[in-house]
């Protein structure tokens, strides 16, 4: 037997710093806008101030001519591209012709009308001011239950109802459910509009090298590979001479899971100009012209019988579509009804949408997309008809929680939840937050008139997205690994992690499987060029999909580096272990870097063996994971000014196995600050004109370091058997679970004045007005 | 106008228009794009810099308001590959995602223990008012300013 | 996010800068506000007098039994002064109150006032303190008080030409105890409302009450009705809520996105109690 064996560090596991910091923390790491090239020119886009108009003209002399101009160009040069696609299929879904440039029409605040090209972004930006476009402005419609009523302006004049689509989904016996029901608790919740607001806007910088019909693109995206595809269609240009390369990329959270006219565009000027070009996106488009999240206006009605089960849940959900499809506009509110039925044991539910179009940005994957809607949906019913009930929060959720032995749970909307075990994450929650002894201080502060409240939150998510009958571009992800013959390891993913840090815990899964050190593995990521296609990083997949992508191509390398350790130990029994290949029975052992030599020296093979150390893998994952948990917050309210005080929060949640504990409870905590964003700050408000009111950080308030609070963040395991890793995936949970936990909070706050329910954001005017009442 | 400054200890003299913003200055002459540009309204602070000591928002000055001066950026802070302890404790305690605020969260984090060597966590959470992070939730960015006090007062 | 082209000069002297002045040109301090209404091409001057560069126009000292700052002191220079948080300790409170760090390393007092933004804090801190201003042109010197400085939103006395270089405040005994009180508009960091109160004790009795109030209302204003109300009186919780009441009385309040009308009226009350509360317990 083996002697020599000594007990390899292990990295799976452990708070292991990130290996991409170094060049972050320095500065010199390279975002788009850090990209320059000889020959640099400057795009400055020009953009509609109306809502809603027909452009009569537009005079770009005075700008053509302006210092610096190399040209400008309007949605009369660009008729020749391709729309902006819509990504989702659906049998009524209209699509309105989404050009890249607007040519008779302009349909919502920032739309394209024209781009100017300068050697210079000052004078592209100057000459911007003198292009003259007449406008005949038109009647515009902001607000998506009011473009509904009788009377509306049409948003696209060839549908005058401005449905956009409508879906329908029905489980079990919902008539039935609601007949038997003892008590029906109905409620209208609105989810607002949000700003994604990654701290890096949109950027992109297109090569065009006209001797190789080569397009470069660089742009900061969560999908290069889908950006490839699509922006190659649409410039008429062989996919195989583009290339798209993710840079550094400041943040997404959705926004850049998206194919956008500008990508386009540039790549049609560069084209044009035979040069480079840049644009970056300015804050006040990135406001007012990247994807906004949410947007939804949902009538919930819930049917439970008197001892708190719950029978079946009807959604009828309005979705503030915007004035185009993007990517995936339509898919997101499906997310919600799939999601409708939580945590929760019941078979009939009913979800109908009507996605309204806007004269408004349009609306898109958001942090979550489609499930904190859901959750806080569902998670606010729960609370509205335990109080109908007279019912403990905590004990109504225990009550109708689908139990740990039923997995895999079909749901009523065709899920099938992977594992499991809701009520222990709820109990570690309520133990940390000391709730009987809370709910004692509550008494004894409403005995004195103060407002304390204690919000609970029971979220399901569906992350792992997804298989790939169920994403409209393919679910799957990809990994390759290679040993190179030096003996050091390169992985090249097909996700494209943008501050979620594959970078590390990829490195440490092969680490692990390989034996050898963190500094001896490379991941490689964003580069349609270098790595193969691949789906991107985004419904918290990278590391459930594209993490297992990579173990089975890790399973497949070892199975051949152990191939040529037999031949070169001239042994049938060897291991794989410390980064080398070990004979079991003489104890000698072959490095990875003398087995790389010869399987790309290549002197000798193993039977039915090629040379090199590669393997490649594509995933297709079975099923979604179910991740879930509970978040529990205890809220103060000063009954003068309507101010929250959130006293504690506290997070348990349940991701499943975790690779780097340290990477889990960032993505925890950052999901937390945009769930609380939309709790208590964060609102698109456009007036009734369609102008965005909250167009620039002076009025839409993010997080900021004081606004929050300390997060006490705990983790339950329950491992996912969809894939190897037994990993659920994180990056949503904390924003899924954290809106109806503060909501819920408040509303038990304020309840003895008999409130029900309040809708995002809890400014503390709303608040006020609330207590005023009573005073 | 011809305007001169000191950058990270290294001297320039140009030639510049009135209206180029100081961020523009070092990310485009200078070449240090360590330094971001993250809003039009001098509200998220991934621009800050030191200026003459003091943390500044580069994207709300003109360069030519900087004659003269001394400027810090983030590239600056390194000593001969060895990290300033800021960035290590940034480093070791997570506090950072995507990147593109750090820069500035780095020089404010610097700004405050300047200020105050062992701040509290309100303090810290005071201090940093002006940078913006959408990733971490600052709650990494917090135990990292208080990791580098703590690491300083050793 | 680019500014408009214009010209540029860092004037050595007073008198260079008022001479450019004169003849059209913008001063320019901190530019905390200028700055990035010129980048959003709000704001397009053709040429900026940059006050940053005259060195004695950044001050703070005590000469003849008031304290003189200059137009060109920082917010963190009047923050971290010691001289001011001795003697005039309600201006070092307001100016810590201001944006964030940068901003307050960068913006300057006489920027601010010059600006009248009718959300700003000190406005509120320099009625309180009935504080004057000393305003230059060309050819002119005057002294303007806090009361009749600010006219409107964005409007004050300032003639073409002119500008506030310096601003006088009292100094205040151990008999009096002063208060910031403001509600942060989250977004932006500007007062939705800001009281500022002043009030001087004599054998516990009120022998004197400022107050001021900035964010309500056009323009930041002395609330003399709660002043009186307050004075001769030894306050009670109810008189205090009750001078309290008055701050907001007769007002034509501010209304926006972020607070309407009668909840910036309301929340004017509420600061005012509490920073009255604060003052008087201030008092040594």
């Amino acid at each position: 037997m083996a002697t020599t064996t000594t007990k390899t560090e292990t990295f799976v596991g452990k708070r292991i710093r990130r290996r991409e910091d170094p060049r972050l923390i320095t500065g010199t790491a390279t975002y788009v806008e850090d990209i320059q090239m000889p020959g640099m020119h400057y795009a400055v886009i020009l953009r509609s101030p109306h809502a809603a108009a027909r452009i009569r003209s537009i005079d770009t002399k005075k700008a053509v001519s302006a210092p610096g101009v190399v040209c400008v160009f309007t949605g009369k040069d660009t008729k020749g591209v391709g729309a902006v696609p819509c990504g989702v299929a659906m049998p009524d879904l209209r699509v309105p012709q989404h050009t890249i440039l607007a040519t008779e029409r302009v349909y919502f605040v920032g739309h394209p009308v024209a781009v100017v090209v300068a050697r210079d972004r000052y004078l592209a930006r100057d000459a911007a001011d003198l292009i003259e476009v007449d406008y005949e402005v038109l009647p515009a419609v902001a607000d998506p239950e009011k473009a509904l009523a009788k009377g509306a302006p049409a948003v696209h004049p060839q549908w005058p109802d401005n449905v956009a689509f409508t879906y329908h989904q029905d489980g079990g016996n919902i008539d039935k459910a609601f007949a038997e029901a003892d008590v029906v608790v109905k409620q209208r919740i609105v989810s607002q509009r949000l700003v994604p607001m990654a701290m890096e806007t949109r950027g992109v910088v297109a090569e065009w090298r006209g001797a190789d019909r080569q397009l470069n693109l660089y742009t900061s995206t969560q999908i290069p590979h889908l950006v490839r595809t699509i922006v190659a269609a649409m410039l008429g240009l062989e996919e195989n001479r583009m290339r798209v390369i993710a840079p550094e990329v400041g943040g997404g959270f959705g926004s850049k899971l998206n194919v956008y006219a500008e990508e386009a565009l540039m790549g049609y000027v560069s084209m044009k100009i035979q040069k480079p070009v840049k644009w970056i996106e300015s804050r006040r488009e990135n406001f007012t012209c990247t994807i906004h999240g949410r947007g939804h206006v949902d009538y919930y009605e819930v049917a439970a019988k008197r001892d708190g089960t719950i029978l079946g849940i009807k959604l009828k959900l309005i979705q503030d579509v915007g004035a185009y499809h993007q990517l995936l506009t339509p898919l997101i509110p499906q997310l919600s009804v799939l999601m409708m039925p939580g945590l929760y044991n019941t078979q009939n539910i009913r979800g109908d949408i009507i996605g309204v179009f806007t004269n408004c940005v349009p609306t898109d994957a958001y942090r979550g997309a489609g499930r904190p809607e859901a959750t806080h949906g569902i998670e606010r019913m729960v609370d509205i008809l335990a109080a109908e009930l007279k019912m403990d929060p905590a004990e109504i959720r225990l009550k109708n929680f689908v139990t740990k032995d039923k997995f895999p749970y079909p749901t009523a909307t065709g899920l099938m939840y992977d594992s499991g075990d809701y009520a222990t994450p709820l109990k570690k929650a309520l133990d940390l937050v000391g709730y009987v002894k809370l709910r004692q201080e509550q008494a004894d502060l409403r005995k004195q008139g103060k407002y304390m409240g204690i919000g609970i939150s029971t979220y399901g998510e569906i992350c792992a997205i997804g298989p790939s009958p169920a994403t409209p571009a393919g679910g799957w992800e990809s990994a390759t690994v290679k040993i190179e013959p030096s003996g050091k390891v390169t992985i090249l993913t097909g996700a494209c992690p943008h501050g979620q840090g594959e970078e590390t815990t990829f490195a440490q899964i092969a680490a692990d499987e390989l034996g050898v050190g963190l500094d001896d593995i490379l991941v490689i990521r964003g580069d349609t060029a270098v790595v193969q296609y691949g789906i991107g990083t985004f419904g918290s997949r990278a590391t459930a999909v594209g993490g297992t992508a990579l173990y089975y191509a890790l399973q497949d390398l070892k199975a051949k580096i152990k191939k040529f350790g037999e031949m070169l130990l001239e042994s049938d029994d060897v291991s794989l272990m410390i980064g080398q290949v070990i004979d079991n029975k003489s104890g000698k052992a072959k490095t990875f870097q003398e087995i790389a030599g010869a399987a790309y020296r290549a002197l000798k093979l193993p039977p039915n063996t090629e040379p090199g150390l590669l393997a490649t893998r594509f995933w297709e994952p079975p099923n979604f994971t179910f991740p879930f948990g509970a978040h529990i917050v205890v809220t103060d309210i000063d009954d003068e000014t309507g101010q929250i005080k959130i006293r504690r929060y506290v997070a348990v949640d349940d991701c499943g196995n975790i690779l780097n504990p340290l990477i889990v409870d960032g993505q925890v905590h950052g999901g937390v600050a945009q769930g609380l964003g939309q709790a208590l700050w964060e609102q698109a408000v456009y007036d009734d004109n369609g102008q965005l009111v909250t167009g620039e950080l002076t009025d839409y308030a993010v997080p900021r370091a004081q606004m929050m609070p300390w997060i006490e963040s705990h983790h339950t395991c329950t491992p996912s058997p969809i894939n190897p890793l037994g990993v659920k995936g994180v990056g949503e949970a904390g924003t899924i679970g954290c809106s109806p936990a503060v909501v819920n909070s408040v509303v038990d706050a304020l309840s003895p004045l008999g409130v029900r329910h309040l809708d995002m954001p809890l400014t503390p005017e709303k608040i006020w007005k609330v207590v005023a009442k009573k005073n | 106008m011809k305007i001169n400054l000191s950058i990270n200890g290294k001297s320039y003299s140009q030639d510049v228009e009135p209206r180029l913003l100081l961020i523009h200055f070092l990310r485009e002459v200078a070449g240090l794009t360590g330094t971001h540009m993250g809003c039009e309204t001098s509200l998220c602070g991934a621009c800050t810099v030191e200026l003459n000591g003091k943390a500044i928002k580069s994207c709300t000055m003109f360069a030519v308001q900087a004659n003269g001066a001394e400027i810090v950026t983030v590239e600056g802070l390194a000593n001969n590959g060895k990290l300033d302890p800021v960035q290590e404790a940034f480093w070791n305690e997570h506090g950072l995602q995507c990147g593109f605020c750090t820069p500035g969260m780095i020089m404010a984090s610097k700004q405050i223990l300047d200020r105050n060597p062992s701040p509290t966590e309100e303090e810290v959470r005071h201090g940093l008012e002006g940078n913006v992070c959408r990733c971490t939730g600052y709650q990494h960015i917090v135990n990292a300013v208080k990791a580098a006090a703590a690491g300083a007062g050793k | 996010m680019i500014a408009q082209k214009f010209e540029y000069t860092a004037p050595k002297s007073l008198d260079e800068a008022l001479h450019l002045l004169a003849s059209g040109a913008k001063p320019l301090a901190g530019g905390m506000s200028l700055i990035p209404m010129m980048k959003l091409r709000l704001a397009a001057p053709e040429h900026l007098v940059d006050l940053r560069t005259i060195k004695d126009l950044n001050y703070i000292r005590e000469a003849g039994g008031q304290l003189h700052i200059g137009a060109t002191a920082s917010h963190y220079e009047i923050e971290s002064s010691a001289l001011l948080r001795q003697k005039c300790p309600l201006l070092t409170e307001t100016a810590a109150a201001i944006g964030d760090v940068q901003v307050r390393n960068m913006g300057t007092i006489g920027g601010s006032v010059a600006h009248a933004d009718p959300a700003a804090d000190y406005p509120a801190a320099l009625q309180a303190l009935e504080a004057k201003f000393v305003l230059n042109g060309a050819k002119s010197e005057r002294t303007v008080s806090a009361a009749d400085f600010f006219v409107d939103a964005f409007t004050t006395t300032l003639e073409p030409g002119e500008i506030l270089r310096e601003v006088i405040v009292p100094i205040d005994d151990a008999r009096t105890g002063t208060s910031y009180q403001k509600m942060v508009q989250p977004a932006s960091g500007f007062a939705i409302v800001g009281v500022a109160v002043r009030v001087r004790q004599n054998a516990r009795k009120v022998s004197f009450a400022r107050i001021g109030v900035t964010g309500l209302s056009n323009h930041a204003y002395r609330a003399t009705a709660a002043e009186k109300a307050l004075e001769g009186k030894t306050p009670s919780a109810n008189d205090i809520q009750n001078a309290a009441a008055l701050v907001a009385q007769g007002v034509d309040a501010n209304s926006d996105l972020h607070a309407s009308a009668d909840y910036r009226k309301h929340l004017a009350a509420v600061h005012a109690a509490r920073a009255i509360k604060s003052a008087i317990s201030r008092i040594t």
